[in-house]
């Protein structure tokens, strides 16, 4: 007998018993469910929640891949860099190369596994305490989360941040579907507002930078938004290219442009994220990052403010540097937390992209702000939802109060009907 | 005869659990949040609105009979005016620094809703005895409740407890401190006083299914 066989009859078994939810859990992930709704129409579809989830995780999987060798590589360039050697990033020559495999997956594979163990654990204890069937939101976020947060974090803090924005952010609300915040986002805002010191600086984004950091052998890797908030910009080594392809310093799975975007074309041919919150969140940033190229030159603002090193910055070029990118095909396209009307996504995604710019530019001690730009309109969306459904009632109950039906040939006198549907 | 009646008795027990003036009725937010970050400050401001709600309480028991009823607001504010004024001249005098962490959040007291509600809803309908109970029963409601939110924050926030290094020193790397443990420092900042809030009310909620509203 097959295992599909096997669990289907366990399912049996096992019916009403206080584990259930946590067996049904197991047996639907691997596969489709072997009973038919037996009344009414329905459609007949095997891409439920666990398959859109599965989509967008197959979306990350070159992105964190990607990771685990930037991962090394970084590692690698700062221990060059403090040598007084400066590396020259070559994909076959100096990328792709086991000694950064090895090391990259020995740091960053401790994080999937804390953020997905302590995440699917508090599911698995909400599903069997409230008696329902465990949600498959977990296995979006649980991937994100290492993608998002620098490559250091102790794991007691991610493990400790899985259980807030798990509980706070989704389980409060009613789990899955119900969330107003994307919990992956909420974990990343835990850590970002409880220990700072493990999410800014110089230190933290470069394997043991912070463990070896006093002594001689000490190693540092700044971020490309942090040089130049400093306006330390001068003094960056990386090329335009290096942006793109993502052989810069930054959180786990964020640096990479180019996976980002090929993800984000496979989510739109698959339909599972919406290309209207990405482009209108691209145009966003990209009018915002005008506003401040055009205060540079109209010569409001000089070198000696401190805002001067990012306001500088090439409007486009934000779109390939930090977390931008990747918030905006992974996280403000979030079908629960993001706005749900065709012309809303427009307004949410542009303000998403503009609030970031604004933020990454002014924010003092930390110079990005996708997160909290994601998370403010993750409030805001179900306001603008509102407003979009309202115009529209109101468009079609005025075109209602114009309309006129004239009468059929052949009647008497000609007058006016009511319409009654429009 | 037992010092305290029956209904005596619940004067002071019910606002302590399941008629909680922050939990409950959800009075007096402001504060629970500003001045929680550390326990010391959490217990002043317990004493002191302990202080004032109970000699208020009193203050305008006495007087329920000949104050107007169209200006009954004024007097009350006139009576919780004067006893804040008390406390703050008190704390300024004796605990200095203390009244400094708290700055207008001790003035504030008068503006704290609890006060004037008791004064609303008991004082000028009970005697003076059962309403000075009922102000320390509700203040000492509001009173736990901060003491728990402070002693959550200043535990995880800051490591200590009414100014003792109880996990360690961070600086020197003792205790906890020694193994990589860092203090949260979410927990000093108001957003997660409101998120321990509403954890208590919570763990309240599902121990007592009473209180659960109907929707």
């Amino acid at each position: 007998m097959s295992l599909k066989n096997n669990l289907h009859n366990l399912k049996e078994k096992y019916k009403g018993k206080k584990m259930a939810p946590a067996f049904n859990a197991i047996h639907t992930f691997l596969y489709a469910p072997n009973e038919t709704t037996h009344s009414g129409s329905h459609v007949r579809a095997v891409d439920d929640l666990k398959r859109t989830m599965n989509t967008v995780i197959m979306a990350l999987v070159p992105v964190l891949i990607f990771g685990i060798f930037n991962a090394g590589y970084q590692h690698y360039a700062a221990v060059d860099a403090a040598n007084g050697v400066v590396r020259q990033a070559s994909l076959f020559g100096n990328f792709l190369t086991w000694e950064n495999f090895i090391m990259g997956a020995w740091t960053v594979l401790p994080l999937v596994i804390v953020s997905y163990a302590v995440g699917l654990a508090v599911e698995f204890l909400f599903a069997v305490i409230k008696g329902h069937e465990v949600e498959e939101g977990y296995l979006v976020t649980g991937m994100l989360v290492p993608l998002i947060v620098p490559i250091d974090t102790p794991l007691w803090m991610l493990a400790v941040a899985v259980v807030f924005g798990v509980v706070i952010g989704k389980e409060v609300f009613g789990g899955t579907g119900m969330n107003i915040l994307n919990p992956a986002l909420t974990i990343r805002a835990f850590l970002f507002f409880a220990y700072p010191t493990w999410m800014s600086g110089d230190k933290v984004w470069v394997h043991q930078a912070v463990d070896l950091a006093g002594g001689p052998d000490a190693i540092s890797g700044e971020t490309i938004l942090g040089y130049l908030a400093q306006g330390k910009g001068a003094e960056m080594s990386y090329s335009v290219a290096d942006m793109f392809f993502g052989f810069i310093p930054g959180s786990v799975g964020e640096t990479s442009t180019i996976l980002i975007l090929l993800g984000g074309l496979f989510l739109i041919y698959s339909k599972i994220a919406s290309w209207r919150i990405m482009l209108s969140a691209v145009l966003g940033a990209l009018v915002m990052g005008l506003i401040f190229n055009g205060v540079v030159d109209a010569g409001w603002i000089t070198e000696t403010s401190k805002f001067y090193g990012l306001m500088s910055f090439a409007f486009w070029q934000h779109l390939i540097v930090g977390g931008l990118a990747f918030g905006i095909v992974y996280m403000a396209t979030d079908p629960v937390t993001g706005a749900q009307t065709n012309k809303g996504k427009w307004f949410y995604g542009f303000f998403i992209g503009f609030i970031s710019v604004l933020i990454r530019v002014f924010n003092p001690a930390y110079p990005e702000g996708v997160f909290l730009a994601i998370l403010l309109m993750n409030v805001f969306a179900p306001t603008i939802d509102h407003y979009v459904v309202r115009g529209n009632i109101n468009k079609r109950l005025k075109r209602a109060k114009n309309a006129t039906i004239l009468p059929r040939d052949g009647e008497g006198k000609a007058q006016e009907l009511k319409a009654e549907t429009v | 005869m037992a010092l305290l009646s029956k209904k005596d008795t619940s004067l002071i027990l019910d606002p302590l659990a399941d008629n909680n003036p922050i939990t409950i009725q959800v009075l007096g937010i402001c504060s629970a949040l500003a001045i929680t970050a550390e326990l010391k400050a959490s217990i002043v401001m317990a004493l002191s609105v302990m202080f004032v709600l109970g000699m208020g309480n009193v203050v305008i028991s006495l007087m329920r009979n000949i104050i107007p009823s169209k200006i009954r607001i004024i007097v009350q504010l006139v009576v919780v005016a004067a006893l804040v004024i008390m406390v703050d001249q008190v704390l300024k005098a004796f605990a200095y620094e203390l009244s400094k962490t708290l700055s207008v959040f001790v003035g504030l007291i008068i503006t704290n809703c609890i006060i004037m509600g008791r004064f609303e809803a008991f004082a000028l309908a009970n005697g003076p005895w059962r309403s000075f109970l009922d102000g320390i029963g509700n203040s000492a409601g509001y009173g736990l409740i901060l003491i728990i939110i402070g002693f959550f924050r200043e535990l995880l926030g800051s490591g200590t407890l009414l100014g003792f290094k109880v996990l360690g020193d961070p600086i020197e790397k003792t205790g906890l401190y020694a193994i990589g443990y860092e203090n949260n420092g979410f927990m000093l900042l108001s957003p997660m006083a409101l998120i321990v809030v509403g954890l208590i009310i919570w763990v309240q909620r599902s121990r007592n299914k009473a209180l659960i509203e109907e929707n």
